[in-house]
């Protein structure tokens, strides 16, 4: 069942691709209502294996000699985040309800993109051959690429080549990691769970360890290979920034834990001896992650474009990502994974307000400027928005934000204390960072300089109302934070047993 | 030496599709200048074309109906599944050649062109299949004469003589060093067979003489393959040549010389004492390498996209070249494997090509700008050719190079360099992305200089279309091949 949100993707691309020209304005429609079906059978998927174990969605021989199988299934973390993906893809086509309505915006090739990353997305959460899940990921390089350089903003053409180049230098990591598993097992399999089982020599896994989790690590905006990240989401149109924090970097989580982590556990194991006080790749990845936190956070306290804020906030909310996996305990994997979903709904929500209804009004994004606008007054809309989505980033009790950072900040307590107090403190910058954009772009008292241009800005026509479009995507966004918020178990019931089906060395704590 | 008495009966029932090709030849030749002289030029082009094609097919569909191993006169000539696979590869490519040659303006002599990509045809399947010094020479200079010629075949043109001159005037000179090389060979040794050379060598040592003689031999066959440092003529020849004759050599002649260099590194490297190839292994290793990195950083600054495909094939023959150096069973069919699909995927470009530089004049980055709005069926297609030459799944070329790569790790003499080429491959391969990207931001991106729509010719179209479709479904099912090249 679940297989079909691959499918129905990847033919409403391919359908889409070969819309006639004259079908322009319709093209959106069409993605939506392929983005609902794929929601819905994510959402049917979810609740129907409930808190079960792994569910078998496909299963078929594909390149015997190689040991390849085109196997997907679903764990319980794969179904929230194929839940995300649905809900990040839905609410992606809602805020692009513009395009379309231009001639010349090309609207059937910007959703047959869309809807083929998407595919390869959903792809990639479901594979369980290690072969497929690289297939997947890279299929959802090349649209990306596209999406940003044909329809972005500031320096797209810059943003997109970097963001694509990271990732295959990434992917190209992966595949060597891979090629050299393949080799070195010499076992006519690819399939993750065997693999797993499969005892590589504690050398290798030592080299191979690290090599695959930097390349999904990349993507997942690990500092110091995160500087794709801000660029990419800046040039990136709102729905494609909404994809890249909401669910493309979830990708790259997604691979260090169900590749990197659980096929090489043993790489965590201690080196035996220490560099500058470091003893294991487990306690470097912690470290680089804390620093994520703290260095995203403090960037995004400086920016001016208020799209870097976001874009380095999700670098710091990926940190919390990545150190939670690095915790090693049952709790800290738990937020980590409900910090991805939790992330992919927020940075969403964000990018929503600032990229779509925030900027395809006033057309610019500069704090400085929107200072001076008093959008509190003139677009209450978007900053009521900003203040409940800055709420929710930020860790705001009743928000799903909160629940996440409390458990990844409580495992990763237990496993290195310093580390937590970091990422303690880009906690609380988080909020300072929030803090500034929220007063500088909605609330700022700051009086218009010059008599001439304020004139201009008294006269300036209203803003175009709030679209439907608009407010059904934000009530979608809002309305899952909240849910996850207050009824946290609706994911954790889910995730928790498939955390604890992880390797044990995975959930106890590995060897340190 | 050569005890074998020669059975003209075997010859003929060994090499029946090189005649029909040859029969074929002759009679283009007939048809064209006996009969329609009088015909306008693009009939007589048609008629020509449709007549290789026709050739091409029959001489496949022989192949295809006869499998089964022979060889002729002690292994001069052999036959087995995976010299099939490169002669049935071969003439395909010839076909597509042929087809995506209708409507080229650059001849006025259709018949003498067609007969001479017939006759080039011919030379590639015999070095394909040959198994002998003499013969494999004979073979690559039928092959090479008619590249030769037919890279000079645009006559108006100042670029296609250039690059039929530094074609001709390095081909010449590589095939004088070869012909030294096979020389010494066969004084070292007493035969030109490369099963006795395999045999004799392995009883003998390591002496300076079969060093030259590797050398000289490594020196021919890498002209014919463009690897680094034999490739200078390469971007010359893609860039002047015809567009149907540049993508028959970097497709066709291409397949050919790998498959040769797969049956000679067989021969000096005996798979009983590895050690003692050492020398041809280091400078097959070093060529790859060499390649790798000149063909992948020299592409990066390339505006014109044929000058990007040739250096782009430069790197690819560095991919391959480590595959024949791991020398095993595996790695050889994973290099047919990924010669042919590579083949495939060129010729697939170069059509493209050919389509927007007969409307646009010019085969630079700008004449791509606004491709996607002018045709999207053919930018659909460069998309996908260009893609799975930057070995993106799941399209055919990623499958080609996980399948090599995997080989090269798993043949048990690469230990000293196996795993570090790889990985210094792989990531020239992440390199690659931006070169091809730069062509497909043009296509995709950048806006068209103006509106109106690509003349294309329905022919052509459907050709290219069908290239695509091979490309992409090939990827979905990499198996598919899997009859004649095995896979792992």
């Amino acid at each position: 069942m679940l297989a079909y949100t691959i499918y129905l993707s990847f033919a409403g691309a391919l359908i889409l691709a070969l819309f006639p020209k004259a079908l322009q304005s319709s093209a959106r429609v069409f993605a939506l209502l392929v983005a609902l079906a794929g929601l819905a059978i994510a959402l049917i998927g979810f609740i129907q294996a409930g808190s079960s174990g792994t569910v078998i969605v496909a299963d078929a021989v594909w390149v015997p000699a190689l040991g390849i199988r085109y196997t997907l299934t679903a764990d319980g973390i794969s179904r929230v985040l194929v839940l995300l993906t649905g809900i990040a893809a839905v609410a992606g086509i809602l805020f692009s309800w513009n395009i379309g309505e231009k001639e010349g915006d090309r609207a059937n090739e910007f959703f047959a993109f869309f809807l083929a990353l998407i595919g390869g997305v959903y792809g990639v959460f479901l594979a369980a051959d290690l072969f497929l899940f690289f297939v997947f990921y890279e299929i959802a390089i090349v649209p990306k690429y596209f999406l940003i350089a044909i329809w972005g903003s500031t320096r797209r053409e810059y943003g997109a080549m970097k963001l694509a180049l990271y990732s295959f230098a990434g992917s190209a990591m992966v595949l060597i990691g891979l090629l050299a598993a393949y080799t070195v097992s010499g076992s006519h399999t690819m399939n993750l769970q065997a693999m797993a089982q499969y005892s590589f020599p504690i050398h290798f896994q030592m080299w191979a360890f690290p090599l695959i989790f930097v390349g999904f690590a990349i993507l997942a905006g690990m500092w110091p290979f995160h500087t794709w990240a801000p660029t990419g989401h800046v040039a990136a149109p709102t729905a494609a920034s909404m994809l890249l924090a909401g669910v493309v970097m979830k990708l790259g989580a997604y691979g260090c834990l169900r590749v990197a982590m659980t096929v090489f556990p043993h790489g965590l194991d201690p080196w035996g001896f220490s560099i500058l006080g470091l003893t294991s790749w487990r306690m470097v990845f912690a470290l680089l992650a804390a620093i994520g936190i703290v260095y995203g956070a403090a960037v995004a306290l400086v920016q001016n474009d208020f799209k870097f804020v976001i874009g380095y906030s999700s670098v710091s909310h990926m940190g919390l990502v990545l150190l939670g996996l690095m915790t090693l305990t049952q709790i800290g994997l738990d937020g980590a994974v409900l910090q991805m979903f939790s992330h992919g709904i927020l940075a969403g929500l964000l990018f929503a307000t600032v990229g779509r209804i925030v900027y395809e009004r006033t057309h610019t994004r500069d704090l400085g400027v929107l200072s001076r606008l008093h959008l509190g007054k003139t677009m209450p809309f978007a900053a009521v928005l900003f203040v409940i989505a800055g709420m929710a980033s930020m860790g705001l009790p009743g928000f799903s934000g909160f629940i996440a950072e409390v458990q990844v900040l409580i495992g990763a307590w237990r496993a290195f204390p310093w580390f937590a107090a970091v990422a303690g403190v880009g906690i609380v910058v988080g909020v300072a960072y929030t803090w500034r954009a929220m007063q500088r772009a909605f609330f700022s008292e700051a009086t218009v300089s010059t008599a001439s241009s304020g004139t201009a800005h008294e006269e300036h026509e209203p803003y175009a109302p709030v679209t439907w479009a608009e407010k059904a995507g934000v009530a979608l966004l809002v309305g899952t934070s909240l849910i996850i918020g207050i009824f946290p178990r609706v994911l954790l019931d889910v995730i928790t047993p498939a955390v604890h089906a992880l390797p044990e060395l995975l959930v106890k704590g590995g060897r340190l | 030496m050569n005890t074998f008495a020669v059975n003209y009966g075997n010859l003929f029932s060994i090499t029946i599709p090189e005649t029909i090709l040859e029969v074929v030849s002759l009679l283009v030749l007939v048809v064209d200048l006996g009969f329609l002289r009088k015909s306008t030029q693009p009939a007589r082009m048609t008629a020509a074309c449709v007549l290789g094609v026709i050739g091409s097919v029959l001489a496949g569909l022989w192949l295809l109906t006869h499998s089964g191993t022979a060889s002729f006169a002690g292994d001069a000539l052999v036959l087995n599944s995976l010299v099939a696979a490169a002669q049935i590869g071969i003439l395909l490519l010839t076909a597509l050649v042929l087809l995506l040659s209708f409507q080229a303006e650059f001849s006025r002599n259709p018949g003498e062109y067609v007969a001479i990509v017939l006759l080039a045809t011919t030379g590639m399947m015999l070095v394909a299949a040959a198994r002998d010094l003499l013969v494999i020479f004979v073979a690559l200079e039928l092959l090479s004469l008619s590249l030769y010629v037919l890279a000079a075949f645009a006559k108006s043109s100042a670029l296609s003589s250039e690059a039929a001159l530094k074609y001709y005037l390095f081909g010449g000179m590589s095939a004088a060093l070869m012909l030294f090389g096979f020389s010494y060979l066969y004084g070292l040794t007493g035969t030109t067979n490369l099963n006795g050379i395999a045999v004799s060598l392995a009883s003998q040592g390591l002496s300076p003489l079969v060093v030259v003689a590797m050398v000289l031999v490594a020196a021919g066959l890498g002209f014919k393959v463009a690897a680094v440092p034999f490739h200078l003529w390469a971007p010359d020849t893609y860039q002047g040549a015809p567009a149907p004759v540049a993508a028959l050599i970097a497709s066709g002649s291409k397949v050919a010389s790998f498959a040769v260099l797969v049956a000679v590194t067989g021969s000096l490297i005996p798979a009983a004492s590895a050690s003692r190839g050492a020398t041809w292994i280091v400078l097959l290793v070093w060529m790859a390498g060499a390649s790798i990195l000149l063909g992948n950083l020299a592409a990066l600054a390339q505006t014109s996209v044929r000058r990007l495909l040739a250096y782009s094939a430069i790197a690819h023959a560095g991919y391959m070249l480590l595959g024949i150096a791991a020398n095993t069973p595996q790695s050889g069919a994973a290099v047919f494997y990924y010669a042919l699909t590579y083949a495939l995927t060129t010729v697939g470009a170069f059509g493209v090509i050919a389509v927007v530089e007969r409307n646009m004049g010019s085969d630079r980055f700008d004449a791509f700008a606004g491709l996607s709005r002018r045709n999207p069926l053919l930018a659909a297609s460069m998309l996908i050719f260009l893609l799975s030459l930057a070995g993106i799944p799941p399209l055919v070329g990623f499958w080609a190079k996980f399948n090599l790569f995997a080989a090269v790790l798993r043949a048990p003499g690469v230990g000293a360099w196996g795993l570090g080429m790889v990985i210094f491959a792989l990531a020239a391969s992440a390199v690659s992305l931006y070169y091809y990207l730069q062509v497909l931001k043009r296509v995709y991106v950048v806006p068209a200089m103006t509106d109106e729509p690509m003349a294309v010719s329905a022919l052509e179209q459907l050709v290219l279309l069908v290239i695509a479709l091979l490309v992409a479904l090939l990827g979905i099912f990499p198996s598919a091949l899997s009859g004649w090249i095995p896979l792992g």
